[in-house]
């Protein structure tokens, strides 16, 4: 009986795929993450990530194959699989009209915890979060970040076994990013095993130990996101120019491009891919020599884009 | 045990809708200051030209309120069921080990707290313009378990509203179209007999005829139906109950099927 699984993996899925008319979502979805580790799906809109989630947390049936959680069978048993996990939604499902106190006590009293045993971990968490000054306050006065904070809170209140964050960033600036990825990062010290979905390469390898890239349904990728930064490369060069001069600026820095020049004619700024051993300063050199008035000048993370690329292109691996 | 269980659960949600309306007190406005409109409005302004036979026209028109009122408790539930489907909060319940019925049994349960709040403002807007209750009071009480009864029909019909408004604001466009003729083409407020032909075999068969003659009947109030009139106005009390099961035997089992679908897939 595949319920009483004694593997010490959190999640498996086996051959998961669902399909929306003639459309599959998802396809040929293998899985299997280590009891206390964080698993990180990297993809587009529309990738399936969302899918993959929705089944695992037995919101969406599959159309065929199966998956457990915490060592329970998601389609033979999901009330009891309920009973371990922990959701925070990419739409921050927490209540407007409620306050945030009232929100978590709510969803405690739904694990069926005791009114005091609610009030008490609803406290705590809103602590642990940075929210106990607006325990009080009505959540529609929230900004963003807050929201995403209380739902994350929402989604510890059971005490879960396995936890699913969906882009639990998406939306959110810098700051408040990085404010939510040292909060999940301490949250994760308990040894929940943690499924992430994210668009962001830099959010996965904040956060996870393990990487799988999704496209179109499909797992394109799998590793650790070390493994998959080094696949592409040295990252990108992004500058801003100081004057009118894109075109100029983007002719020089071609050769030094392992991929497509991006452009923002607006903010006078462009960026591209380049090779782990492009030096900046010789890229600098060569818009110097060009004449292109350069205000400022970095490497920046790679983005998933360039991931895609580098996975599309076969390459781009320094030896 | 689960039984038990899932009827917690629906109580945790019901608290839910219920501190909703300490946000939005306007929410309260159509069980509190709408029944007193209506019931001052046809007590003290049409009042006058409409004329019961046998007995006052506020005793006449107190029951009609109620039925009519209770019949307009749809818009609410139904606008706020349309409103957490359209939101991720219902992901959240459905993702935590609740009982599957307690969502929809949650917004039933806070709906029938506010229509009670609605039934007493009647009660109390109704004894001060002079309407009283003449039946002993087995009968009396027969009166508001069967207002109950019907109310908790409504109130599966505004499940299926709900589930099957696209958004909350084409909520009230739908409930608009059943809500009004039900009530107005009726003998909520003046006698079926007194409406043009085709519209009063409309209202003699309207199943809300018949439980306001039921109400009317059970309190000891004015009827005002004619001895020729069909077999509902007739024997009001059990054509009400028979329109009830029929409504209760259609309403829950298409807002079940409508909440599978919509929550599945």
């Amino acid at each position: 009986m595949p319920g009483a699984s004694v593997s010490p993996a959190g999640v498996v899925a086996h051959s998961l795929a669902k399909r929306f008319g003639e459309k599959w979502a998802l396809r040929d979805f293998d899985l299997e993450v280590p009891r206390g580790s964080v698993l990180g799906l990297l993809g587009h809109n529309g990738a399936g990530k969302t899918t993959a989630i929705r089944i695992l947390t037995t919101l969406t049936l599959p159309t065929s194959g199966g998956a457990e959680v915490a060592g329970l069978d998601v389609l033979a048993e999901p009330a009891r699989v309920r009973e371990r996990i922990g959701l925070a939604g990419q739409y921050a499902s927490v209540d407007d009209l409620l306050t945030a106190s009232a929100n978590l006590e709510m969803v405690g009293r739904l694990y069926h915890l005791t009114r005091e045993e609610a009030a008490r971990r609803a406290a705590e968490l809103l602590e642990r979060l940075g929210l106990a000054d607006v325990a009080g306050d009505l959540v529609r006065t929230f900004s963003g970040g807050m929201r995403r904070r209380l739902d994350l809170a929402a989604s510890l209140m059971g005490g879960p076994e396995v936890l699913f964050l969906d882009e639990p960033t998406t939306g959110l600036d810098p700051q408040a990013r990085s404010e939510l990825w040292e909060l999940i990062g301490q949250q994760l010290a308990g040894g929940t095993t943690v499924i992430l979905t994210t668009q962001y390469l830099e959010e996965a390898d904040r956060l996870a130990d393990t990487v799988v890239v999704l496209d179109h349904g499909r797992t394109v990728a799998a590793g650790a996101p070390r493994e998959l930064k080094a696949s592409v490369g040295g990252g990108r060069v992004a500058l801003r120019l100081g004057a009118a001069g894109l075109e100029r600026a983007a002719e020089t820095v071609a050769p030094f491009a392992t991929g497509p020049i991006e452009r923002e004619e607006s903010e006078q700024r462009l960026s591209f891919p380049v090779d782990a051993r492009t030096r900046l300063v010789d890229v600098l050199r060569s818009l110097d020599g060009a004449g292109v008035d350069v205000a400022d000048l970095q490497r920046v993370e790679p983005t998933l884009d360039d991931v895609f690329l580098s996975l599309t292109t076969g390459g781009g691996t320094p030896s | 045990m689960s039984a038990l269980r899932g009827a917690g659960d629906a109580a945790v949600l019901a608290r839910r809708n219920l501190s909703h309306i300490r946000q939005t007190p306007e929410k309260l406005m159509d069980v509190t200051i709408q029944p007193l409109m209506f019931v001052l409005l046809f007590a003290y302004v049409f009042g006058g030209a409409i004329h019961i036979p046998g007995g006052s026209y506020n005793d006449y028109l107190v029951g009609g309120i109620m039925v009519q009122t209770l019949t307009f408790g749809i818009f609410g539930p139904a606008t706020s069921l349309s409103t957490d489907l359209r939101e991720g909060i219902l992901d959240r319940f459905r993702s935590l080990p609740i009982a599957r019925s307690s969502f929809l049994v949650g917004h039933l349960a806070s709906a029938a707290v506010s229509l009670s709040l609605a039934l007493v403002v009647m009660v109390v807007s109704g004894l001060i313009v002079g309407w009283t209750i003449e039946s002993d009071p087995a009968e009396a009480l027969g009166g508001f378990v069967l207002l109950a009864i019907f109310s908790l029909t409504m109130l599966w019909l505004a499940m299926v509203i709900g589930l099957l408004a696209r958004s909350p604001d084409t909520v009230t466009g739908i409930a608009f179209i059943i809500v009004f003729p039900l009530t107005f083409v009726a003998n909520t407020f003046v006698p079926a007999a007194t409406l043009p032909p085709l519209l009063r075999t409309v209202a003699e068969y309207n199943p809300i005829s018949a439980v306001a003659a039921a109400v009317r009947t059970l309190f000891g109030n004015p009827t005002a139906i004619p001895p020729g009139a069909p077999w509902p106005l007739q024997h009001p009390v059990v054509a009400s109950l028979i329109w009830c099961a029929i409504g209760l035997g259609v309403f829950i089992p298409t807002a079940i099927w409508l909440y599978r679908l919509r929550t599945t897939g």
